[in-house]
Order: structure tokens, then sequence, then C-alpha cells
């Protein structure tokens, strides 16, 4: 059982205050789905928690089963199984799916350990059969050219290939067709399990009908301002944003 | 520089299972004492070429190509109107221009001496490769230490040896094509091989016969202020076809030391010939060379070439088309690390008709390296039916890197057909971000952007050198992350 534990988390961009105190532990197992609107800073939290190199974490702590991850660099936190699923994957010409896999799963092994290629191979193709990928799709250059609903599938692939402890899926909607949402939906029901713990950030309730999330909350201006079950989804979508809005107003008054 | 010891030269287990992992590069950085019998001393005069003629017993036409060559030299300006005048930094009188192990080229490797043998082992050719040596001839210095041609190759009546040697054996044949292709006078670099060349390949292939197994050769400087000079000629019969293959490494000097070779190819009627260089020169190495094949009817040349390290380099690899539907092709790679400049590129000059020729060149500029494409593309009014295609793309690592593009692309006459294609991407921090959240190392991640650029071209190289490339643009990776 692994936790991923935000503790009063404060992140900048630049000098711009983004994230402003966010508290929330998430446990093997479980879905946790951030809701919010446009700019409360969703995307922030994940990028930041991954370690990108704009993002300055001010205050606070980011724990990965007790111990403060935040003194390591991007690559150190992926490989000690933080995997961020992106909104806008890049393009990365001239290297196929397959190798660029074979690569990140070589970067975790020992010094002096060689990828065993049969393996791995049989390991990538049960994957895609999984995910109902065709096998052509692998040696396709990593997400050029690839159409959304491409590149979010390319992300599950990554994903269900690295077996993270914690994958955080910014905003895996976004630019998906009801089809498109619905694979890619499978496929992330599929990796569900007792081994992965799921932080997913979306914008639109419609999401949460194809992955059903254990928790909801609401993130406003930096903050969480309201958790509940995944019946707070649909109160959200029914009330609209403006209701948490509202209620904020009444709280803080 | 870190003296080797001798944990330094034993080979990791995995050397000898995995000729990927045998290559290990950072072996460039040493030297061992060779006791030079042969030493032409430094600086260069008429009494230089006298002394490298006589050590090499010439006959007397040589020793005049070569004298007028240095007359030649010393009357052509530098080329500083169009080249960096980092040219002038080469000081001609601080050069040594000759030197030898004296040894005649070996037969078997039993009979290599244990220094070079170490040299060899420190440079990283796998085991496997230096058994296969057989049909390579590896140059240390300026005479080849091991030569070996490959029973199979000469029971096909092919001739591979050594430059020096062959002027001896096989005069007529030389002297039939040597400097027809680049004559003396091309240009200063040119000229300066004619007087002071020394080792280097030649190669005959007689009518029809097809080499299966590509002939390779090692090249390599190890004297201090000790410039290279060999001199490269390959003559490939009506309907005969081989592949050749040059790889470089050089020990790391803190003074300039110049490389300047001359290659010429001839592909007779229907002939193909493809010359391939994977090069890795320390960072003080002026590398100026001039490679030029002329293809006759139906016969095809295609230059590979991948250029990484140096201070400077200047190749412009060429094929002039004088016979109908001749092929001429040049693919390109140049990495130009911090403090580096690749000055490179491709001439195709057309002079028949339906002929075609096709340049791809690709370029990675790193930190405050800098890489250049210069391009000459000629195709004459009066000819009809001929196809160029050029494509030149550089990639950029970081703001500080520049590359410049020179295509000089002269099409006469509406009967020919041209393409031209440029683009200039750059590594971005997203995607060196997207690669690091998998798992990938800064420097991982830039070597896989560089790799993925180059692709497309490497995967025409031979497999142990598109292993040998890819293991490069690690390390200069690696080395420029900071």
């Amino acid at each position: 059982m692994s936790s991923l534990e935000i503790k009063d988390l404060h992140v900048s961009i630049g000098e711009k205050a983004i994230v402003k105190g966010l508290t929330l532990t998430i446990r093997s197992g479980e879905v946790h789905a951030i809701m919010g609107p446009n700019g409360t800073g969703k995307s922030t939290l994940s990028k930041a928690i991954a370690g990108h190199p704009d993002y300055t974490i001010t205050s606070g702590d980011v724990l990965l089963d007790g111990a403060s991850i935040l003194e390591k660099e991007a690559d150190e936190r992926a490989r000690a199984g933080i995997f961020l699923a992106f909104q806008y994957p890049s393009e990365i010409p001239g290297v196929s799916i397959a190798n660029f896999l074979r690569a990140a799963i070589q970067a975790r092994m020992a010094e002096g350990e060689e990828i065993d290629a049969t393996a791995y191979y049989k390991r990538l193709y049960s994957k895609m059969d999984m995910l109902k990928i065709d096998r052509k799709f692998t040696s396709r250059a990593v997400n050029d050219g690839f159409s959304g609903g491409e590149k979010k599938r390319c992300e599950i692939l990554q994903m269900a290939m690295l077996e993270p402890k914690f994958s955080l899926m910014d905003e895996t909607d976004s630019g998906l067709d009801i089809d498109a949402l619905r694979i890619v939906s499978e496929g992330v029901n599929a990796l569900r399990g007792p081994n992965l713990g799921v932080l997913m950030i979306t914008h639109y309730q419609r999401l949460l009908n194809y992955i059903v999330p254990d928790y909801v909350h609401v993130m406003w201006d930096g903050r969480i301002v309201k958790s509940g079950d995944k019946s707070l989804a649909l109160e959200l979508e029914a009330k609209g944003y403006d209701w948490v809005k509202k209620e904020l107003a009444l709280a803080t008054a | 520089m870190k003296p080797p010891t001798d944990t330094d030269t034993l080979p990791s287990p995995a050397a000898t299972e995995n000729p990927v992992v045998g290559i290990d590069q950072s072996a460039g950085n040493f030297q061992y004492d060779v006791a030079y019998e042969f030493d032409a001393g430094t600086g260069l005069n008429e009494n230089t070429v006298r002394y490298i003629s006589s050590v090499k017993k010439e006959a007397p036409w040589i020793l005049e190509f070569r004298l007028k060559a240095l007359q030649k030299f010393m009357s052509m300006p530098m080329p500083t109107h169009w080249a960096t005048k980092d040219l002038e930094n080469i000081d001609f009188q601080k050069i040594r221009y000759y030197l030898a192990s004296g040894q005649k080229p070996k037969r078997t490797w039993d009979e290599v001496p244990d220094d070079i043998k170490k040299t060899f082992e420190r440079l990283g050719i796998p085991e496997q490769e230096r058994k296969f040596l057989a049909g390579v001839e590896a140059q240390f210095d300026s005479e080849a230490a091991y030569s070996n041609v490959k029973e199979l190759v000469a029971k096909q009546g092919v001739i591979f040896m050594n430059s020096t040697e062959a002027l001896r054996e096989h005069p007529e044949l030389f002297r039939k094509f040597f400097g027809k292709v680049i004559p003396t006078g091309d240009n200063k670099f040119s000229a300066l091989n004619s007087a002071v060349f020394s080792g280097g390949s030649f190669i005959y292939v007689p009518k029809g016969v097809k080499v299966a197994q590509p002939l390779q050769a090692y090249f390599r400087i190890n004297a201090e202020n000790f410039g290279q000079f060999e001199r490269t000629l390959i003559i490939a019969d009506e309907g005969a076809e081989l592949t050749y293959m040059e790889g470089c490494t050089a020990p790391k000097f803190s003074t300039s030391t110049l490389h300047s070779a001359v290659v010429e190819l001839v592909a007779l009627k229907g002939a193909k010939i493809q010359y391939i260089t994977v090069q890795n020169w320390a960072n003080n190495v002026f590398n100026l060379v001039t490679k030029r094949g002329v293809a006759h009817e139906d016969a095809e040349i295609k230059w590979i070439d991948c250029n990484i390290g140096s201070r400077l380099t200047m190749k412009y690899p060429g094929v002039v088309l004088k016979g109908e539907r001749a092929r001429g092709e040049v693919i390109s790679i140049a990495l130009a690390n911090d403090g580096q400049h690749q000055d490179t590129g491709a001439k195709m000059i057309h002079a028949a008709n339906n002929t075609t020729s096709n340049i791809v060149a690709k370029s990675i500029s790193v930190g405050q390296g800098r890489s250049t494409y210069r391009g000459v593309v000629h195709i004459p009014k009066h000819l009809k039916g001929c196809k160029n295609n050029t494509e030149c793309d550089a990639l950029l690592i970081n703001t500080n890197s520049r590359t410049d593009t020179y295509p000089a692309i002269t099409v006469r006459g509406d009967r020919n057909y041209v393409q031209h294609e440029a683009s200039v991407s750059k590594v971005n921090e997203e995607m060196i971000f997207y690669m690091q959240q998998r798992g990938l190392t800064e420097g991982q991640a830039m070597s896989l952007a560089v790799n993925g650029f180059i692709n497309d071209l490497a995967r025409q190289f031979p497999m142990e050198y598109s292993v040998e490339l890819k293991r490069l643009i690690d390390l200069e990776m690696e080395g420029s992350v900071g």
C-alpha cells in the first residue's frame, strides 16, 4: 500500500501564486477526481507534483510513501512511481513508441542491467491487446502527427507499461470525441486496481460517467473547497460551478 | 588528461557479449609511447616533401607530383573569403607531416605489436570486430599497422591495400586515376594533401565483381601536433559494387591537430560505390577533407557522412555525374557541440542527361556549437531530364547554438527538375520534461531527441555503425547537460 500526500502545497509560476495551500492524500487503489473551472490551478498542481522546472513550490510538501519528493528531479520522481498523463503530450519525431518505452524501462533498471527484448515485446503486446491497440501503433513516432485520441491512448499505453504507483491524469478527456473518450476510459478502468492510485483532473463531469471516482474534490482559486463522493460531481453538473462560488462566498462572508 | 590505469584497460564482461556495450568512446583520452622510427620533424618545406618521398622509396614521378603540389599549396590563399577565419589559426610550421612506426602492414593479428593492440582495445573496437578485421585495413598513424585482406576478397581479384603500397605494386592503375577526380589545385587543402600524403587505402574492384561485405578502415591520430594526410583512391570497374567504411576516433590533445585527407572515387559504367564515414575527432582537430567521386554511365555513388567532434570540419562530399543516368547521393549528419564548427554539405555536378542526385543533410547544434550547410547543385542549360532533391534539416539544442544554410543551386534550362526543402527545429523544454517524466535523465532525453531527429538517416548505416553512431551521440549529449 502506497500513499501520495500533498500537504498545504503552494505553487507559483514566476511571481504568480497559482496553488494556494492544497492538502490531499491519495492511497493505492483510490481514484480521486479534481474538478474545477479553468484557471483554478488544476494542471499546475499535477505539473508541480511531477517536477516541471517552471513551477516553483513555495511552501508545503509532497510525500511519496512518507518521504518528500520535492528535492528530486522530474525523472527521479517518475522512476519513484509518479506518472503524469499529459493534457498536451509532446511529439518526439523519429522515436518510435516501442523504442521510447524501452528507453524508459531501461532507465529504471540498475546500471549494467540490460532489458530482455523478447520479454519486453511480449509484455508490450499483451498490454496493447488489453487496451485494444493495434500492433502497428508502436512503430509510429511518439505522438508525431497523432490525433487527439491517439495521443491520449499513447499516454495510457505508457502508463500501462511503466506501472506507476500514482498516476496524475491531466484533462485526459480534453479534445476527445465520445468514441475516443470511451476507449480511453476503458483503458484507464482496465488499469485500475489495488496497486494504482489515480488523481484525475477534469473540467467536465462527463469523464466521470466513464471512470467512476471514489472521491470528488472541487478546486477553486488554488484550493480544494469541497470534497465528497461521486454524487458531488453530479450535483456540480446540475448546479454549475457558480453554485460552489456562491457557497464559498457565503462561507467566507 | 587522466593516465590509463590497469582497470581502465580491462574490458567489461559485457564488452565481449555485446558489441554495443563494447564501444567505449571515452577511450579517446590517452596516448601511448610509440617509437617513431621515421619522423619528418615539424614544419613544411621542400625538404619535408623530399624526406617523405625518400622514406617511402617513391618513384620520381610521385616526388615531382608532390613538389608541384607543395608550390600550389604555398601559392594558394586561405579560403577565408567564404570560410571561417578560424582557418588562420592553423600554424603549418608547427605540424608534423610524416610519422610512421616503420612497420610493414601486418598480415595476422598475432604479429601486431602489443602497444598497438592495446590502443585498439582502448579505442573500443569490439572483440568480434577485431576478429572480423579480416578485410580491414586499420591505420595507426601514417602507416597501416594491421592489414589483412580477407582471402575471399583477394580471390575475387579485388586489390585492397595501403596507398603507399599500391603506388609501388600497381603504379599504372594508380597513376591512371590518381588526382584525376580531385586535381591538386582543387583547393588549398587538397594541394597540401597532394604534397605530403601518406597512408589511406587503395581499392580496385574488377569488372562485374560485387564485394559482399563492407571493407573497413579505422583511422586515428596519435602523436601531438601530427597531421594525418591519408589519400584514398577507390576504383569500381564496370558493373562492380562495393561498400567502404571508415571510422575515426582520436585522442584529445591541447594543441591543434590537422587532418586533411583526399578521397577519390571512380565508378565506371554501371558500378556502385557506397562510402560510409563515422568520425569522432578530438575537439582540437581541424578536419579539412576533400571527397569526390565520378559516376560514369548508369553508375551510382553514395556518400554517407557523419561528422561528430573536431574543432572545425570542412567537408563537402561530391559526385560528378559524368555519364547518362548516373546517380549521386549524399547523406550527411553533423553534430556541433560546444566550441565546434561543422561546416559540411554536398556537391552535385550534373554533366550528362537524365542524371539524378539526392542530398539529405541533418545538423545538430548543441550549446555554443555551430553548424553550417553548404551545398552546390549544378545543372547546365544544355542538359535534360536531370533531377535533384535537396533536404536540409537543422536541430538546435539551445538558444546559443547557431546554424546557417548556404545552398547554391544552379539549374539552367527548363527540362530539369529541382526540389529543395529546409527546416530548423528546436528541442524544447516541454519535450525534455515529457521524456524526463517517463524516467529518462535530461541527458538521455536529449540524446533520444537527437537520435530521433537523425533516425531516418541512421537507418541507412550498416548495423554496427548505426549502433556506434547512437553511442557517440549518447556520449556527446551526456556531456552537454549542465
